[in-house]
């Protein structure tokens, strides 16, 4: 009895105690239920979210760029389908084996053997490793002769910038290569749509509209497992290939730029001298820019660095360069706008002229007599400059100069490395040289010596502004569906009331007849200095003025000397300048010239504006035609 | 003394079967069927090693689970002081002559199976003290020299586990131990006197240690810390259970342990597989599972007429649910990771073997509930 009574009280204290247990229980399980609650209800989306994050791995594919095409809708920058040769590490069973078979067979140098080798350190089994980036056609046979034994190799066809006229415009477009850490750095579209693989503008028009161009990538969806390992493709989502860009360039000009310049430094521009289109613009040497695609040799780069004629500078606007002569139309217009003198007034040429004990050689040393103004630039006679120039001050020159563009950025929008070069006057050689003006510093400006630095594309912008009559134009080299015809413009700028559309950049229009006549007298006249590269054809008739900017300081013994051109070491040569624009009645198109080092303006750079104006003026009816192109 | 003890049921074969708790065997049933199928979704939908193994024990497992539900309760209770001291013999043999595994010493290789000894004393101790307790006098049970003896019954196998180390399964054999003291009539003044000791001492022991001796202790009790990973682990398995959402993704559809992102899916792990492929409601379907499982132990317990076979129902019942809390609150982010395993759920042998051996029990209880031990 008293056993049973034991266990009785004992199974009361233990059924108690397990009561408060079981309330403690469920506390607990109900405490459970709303973590559940809060993990699985409360937070769902946040850990969905975070479990796609998990398994969802994307890839994107480097998009396919805009084509760039010239005035006429030919491809100057497009696509080109390429073969590579990718292996998979993962499904090799002898990857040393499987190398040294593949470097026997595609001639690879031991050099590349140990980039792939140590490139496949840094890759995971499973990611393709990239043997060769471009393979040759032939290359690309032979190895599809011996896949079947090369297990784990596959060749793959992607897509690749490519220049088809190689380096003809190298200069305007630039040329794309891979992205370094500054592209990335300065551009978030680069940042957003990097791969490994894409290619990106370095230079020129492929940089400056690298968002345009780039285009959107093919995104490939992926689940994944912890190890980073792809399972199964969930989602394809197609790009889309950059935007096209239309150039105003005309590729035959361009070309016929380019063989004129062949074995030369310098430049040519041609310029519309209503629109304000370029037409062409070369710097010659030039590169090709397809060698950059994957990764230029070191042998090539040394070869395009280490030239003398610096074919990485691009000469239109980036040459800095006394322009010679060819100022002599800004000199004259300014004289004539500021009333210094008139067609009637003369000045005798004795072949020097003495300023406070300095002399100043005309470049004929016998002298040019008397002269006016058409004469004086027909002959170029440099005496008659420097008594003008004396006249006219240089801070009056330097106003009309401005207003036509000189040392001014032209293209500035689209090309970085423009430079604005500079035209001076007494405030600016106060400020940058912390010296007075002297005036005979005034009389080599008044001849393009001195101070002045102009871009080619800058006098080729000056001498349009002179052929249009005197209007203000913005130089551009997009096409745009908006653009006016010449025909439009010219009867806009008859009515006075668009003044505000193309402003006069004269005061007296006469005066810029009186300049457009004395550059025609220049060409077309007997005794004219570019008279031997004339046209006499009206179609095609033009009106230029030469200009040959020296380089150094002619000394006494070397004018004495008088030495040819080809007698005189080539870093000591003159620069040979040309600046025209035609037909002389109409005037359509304006071209500037330089040939570095090239000597005399007459001889070196006008016979160049001959055969440049002849295919210009022949193509100006299908280029109107074409103002509107369907891309 | 032992002569009146009876070992020999006065039941037979058809009225054993005929009181066995049916309410506790079929959700026993369910939870077993439940577990091959999440078992079959952590092999990726096929029927490989894992889940045929678990199928296999759990087979085996659960005949020996009928098996001695039919041995009278009295025979359970004639041999639990022989399986405790059994088991400390096996205890000592594995920090002998164990298996090492990633710097553990917890498993012994019989051959046909790897046993983890520590595990089966997780009902042993339940046993002993159920039996410790059952035989001491109400009066007795505060006395200095029973509560040493209990304690010293509680310390032996916790020193050998420790010493494995095993952290985790050395806490679950406390707290059962503790519980069947509490059971038994230990005043709770020396609970709460003990509790607030341990509280106040655990700071100065704390800092009188160098903190490389900290780290080495860390280090010794747990050697599963990951200090790389930093809670990749229950990240993974917070986000799993998180992306299961209300309903979850759909058996076979959980992506984190397919993925393989969720560590030890098998075993710890195994209610964030189930928890992200049956979402909120089979969660909560499988906590009610569980939940009747162990009142239906309770209530076995409250009908026995003997303070053993009570004891040891009560005492198993708050085992299980301090399994169960402990592994949810794990794998929920509420508690550090201990390694211990989900009864029934989990992939592994000794763990399973103990669970039913316990079931077994407790069966055998509601079976023999009339019995008296004297």
């Amino acid at each position: 009895m008293i056993n049973r009574n034991f266990t009785i009280r004992k199974s009361d204290i233990m059924n108690r105690r397990m009561f408060i247990i079981g309330i403690a229980k469920l506390i607990v399980f109900g405490g459970l239920i709303t973590r559940l609650f809060s993990l699985q209800i409360n937070d769902n989306k946040k850990y969905l979210t975070l479990s796609d994050k998990n398994r969802i791995r994307e890839w994107k594919l480097p998009p396919i760029r805009g084509d760039i095409v010239d005035y006429f809708g030919n491809i100057i920058a497009g696509n080109l389908k390429v073969y590579q040769l990718h292996v998979i590490p993962e499904q090799v069973e002898n990857f040393n084996y499987l190398l040294s078979r593949l470097k026997t067979i595609l001639k690879l140098s031991d050099k590349r053997v140990e980039q792939i080798k140590k490139k496949k350190q840094q890759l995971k089994p499973w990611e393709s490793l990239i043997i060769s980036e471009n393979l040759s056609w032939d290359q690309f046979l032979v190895i599809n002769n011996y896949l079947y034994e090369l297990i784990g190799v596959k060749p793959v066809m992607t897509i690749s910038r490519n220049y088809p006229f190689d380096e003809i415009y190298t200069h305007v477009l630039g040329y794309v290569s891979q992205p370094n850490e500054n592209d990335l750095l300065s551009n978030d579209v680069i940042k957003e749509k990097f791969v490994p693989g894409i290619k990106v503008g370095k230079l020129g028009l492929e940089k400056t509209f690298e968002n345009d161009l780039i285009g959107i990538n093919d995104i490939q969806r992926y689940e994944v497992n912890a190890y980073g390992k792809r399972i199964n493709q969930l989602d394809y989502q197609k790009g889309a290939q950059g935007s096209k860009i239309r150039i105003t360039l005309d590729t035959d000009v361009q070309k016929l730029s380019a063989e004129l310049l062949k074995n030369k430094a310098g430049s040519i521009s041609v310029m519309d001298i209503f629109t304000g289109e370029i037409i062409a613009m070369y710097s010659s040497p030039s590169y090709n820019p397809n060698s950059f695609l994957f990764g230029i040799s070191q042998d090539e780069w040394q070869l395009i660095r280490n030239n003398p004629l610096k074919p990485l500078i691009n000469k239109t606007l980036s040459g800095l360069y006394s322009p010679g002569s060819t100022i002599k139309p800004i000199v004259a217009l300014s004289a004539l706008e500021n009333g210094i003198m008139d067609t009637n007034f003369k000045v005798q040429c004795k072949g020097k002229m003495e300023l406070h004990g300095q002399t100043f050689h005309c470049w004929k040393e016998k002298g040019h007599g008397w002269m006016s103004l058409n004469n004086a630039m027909k002959q170029s006679c440099d005496t008659y400059f420097y008594e003008i120039a004396r006249k006219l001050g240089v801070d009056k020159l330097k106003v009309t100069a401005d207003k036509f563009g000189l040392g001014h950025k032209v293209l500035g929008e689209y090309f970085e490395n423009e430079k604005s070069g500079q035209f001076p006057d007494t405030k600016w050689k106060i400020n940058n040289l912390g010296k007075g003006w002297v005036l005979g510093e005034t009389l080599i400006t008044g001849i393009g010596q001195g101070y002045t630095q102009t871009t080619p594309i800058q006098l080729c912008l000056m001498t349009a502004q002179i052929a249009n009559g005197g209007y203000k134009i913005k130089p551009k080299i997009l096409t745009d569906d908006n653009q006016l015809t010449t025909e439009q413009i010219i009867k806009a700028i008859q009515n006075s009331k668009s003044k505000n559309l193309y402003e006069p950049l004269f005061l007296n229009q006469k005066n810029i007849k009186i300049i457009q006549k004395a550059m025609f007298s220049s060409t077309n006249e007997l005794r004219g200095t570019s008279y031997k590269s004339r046209i006499d054809d009206p179609k095609y008739q033009f009106a230029g003025k030469t200009g040959t900017a020296q380089v150094k300081r002619i000394s006494k013994r070397e004018r004495e000397l008088d030495l040819k051109t080809f007698q005189i070491p080539y870093k000591e040569r003159d620069h040979a300048l040309y600046v025209a624009f035609g037909p002389y009645i109409n005037p359509r198109y304006a071209l500037s010239i330089i040939v570095e080092h090239g000597g005399s303006g007459s001889v070196a750079a006008a016979p160049m504006a001959k055969e440049l104006f002849k295919l210009i003026i022949d193509k100006h009816q299908l280029r109107n035609d074409n103002k509107v192109f369907n891309i | 003394m032992f002569q009146h003890t009876r070992l020999n049921s006065d039941q037979n074969l058809f009225q054993k079967i005929k009181n066995l708790d049916y309410i506790l065997l079929i959700s026993l049933i369910l939870l077993s069927i439940l577990s091959f199928f999440v078992m079959y979704s952590t092999d990726g939908g096929e029927l490989l090693a894992h889940s045929k193994n678990h199928l296999l024990k759990l087979s085996i497992f659960f005949m020996m689970m009928l098996i001695i539900s039919f041995f009278n309760i009295k025979l359970w209770h004639y041999f639990s002081y022989f399986f405790y001291f059994l088991i400390i013999l096996l205890l000592i043999w594995v920090s002998i002559f164990g298996i090492k595994v990633s710097g553990s010493q917890r498993w012994i290789d019989l051959y046909l199976i790897v046993l983890q000894p520590s595990e089966l004393m997780k009902i042993g101790i339940i046993l002993c003290l159920a039996k410790y307790y059952h035989r001491i006098s109400i009066e007795k049970v505060n006395t200095f020299s029973s509560i040493l003896i209990a304690l010293v019954i509680i310390i032996l196998p916790i020193i050998l586990v420790l010493a494995q180390p095993d952290l985790g399964t050395s806490i679950l054999i406390a707290s059962s131990g503790l519980i069947i003291l509490w059971l038994g009539g230990v005043k709770i003044k020396y609970f709460i006197v003990s509790f607030i000791t341990f509280l106040i001492s655990l700071p100065f022991v704390i800092t009188v240690l160098e903190p490389y001796q900290k780290l080495r202790i860390l280090t010794f009790l747990d050697p599963d810390r990951d200090p790389l990973g930093a809670g990749y682990q229950i990240i993974q398995s917070k986000i799993a259970i998180g992306s299961g959402g209300f309903s979850g993704k759909g058996f076979l559809n959980g992506t984190q342990s397919y993925l393989d992102f969720l560590p030890e899916k098998h075993t710890d792990f195994i209610f964030t597989l189930f928890s992200e492929e049956f979402g909120f409601l089979g969660s909560i379907g499988l906590i009610i599972l569980y939940t009747i499982i162990i009142l239906r132990v309770i209530r076995i317990g409250t009908i026995c007429r003997s303070s053993f076979a009570r004891l040891f129902c009560f005492g198993f019942a708050f085992a299980l649910f301090i399994y169960i809390t402990v592994n949810l609150s794990m794998v929920l982010g509420l508690l550090p990771i201990v390694g211990s395993p989900l009864p029934i759920m989990s992939y592994g042998g000794s763990s399973m073997l103990a669970t039913m051996i316990g079931f077994g029990i407790v069966m055998s209880a509601k079976v023999h509930s009339k019995q008296m031990i004297a």
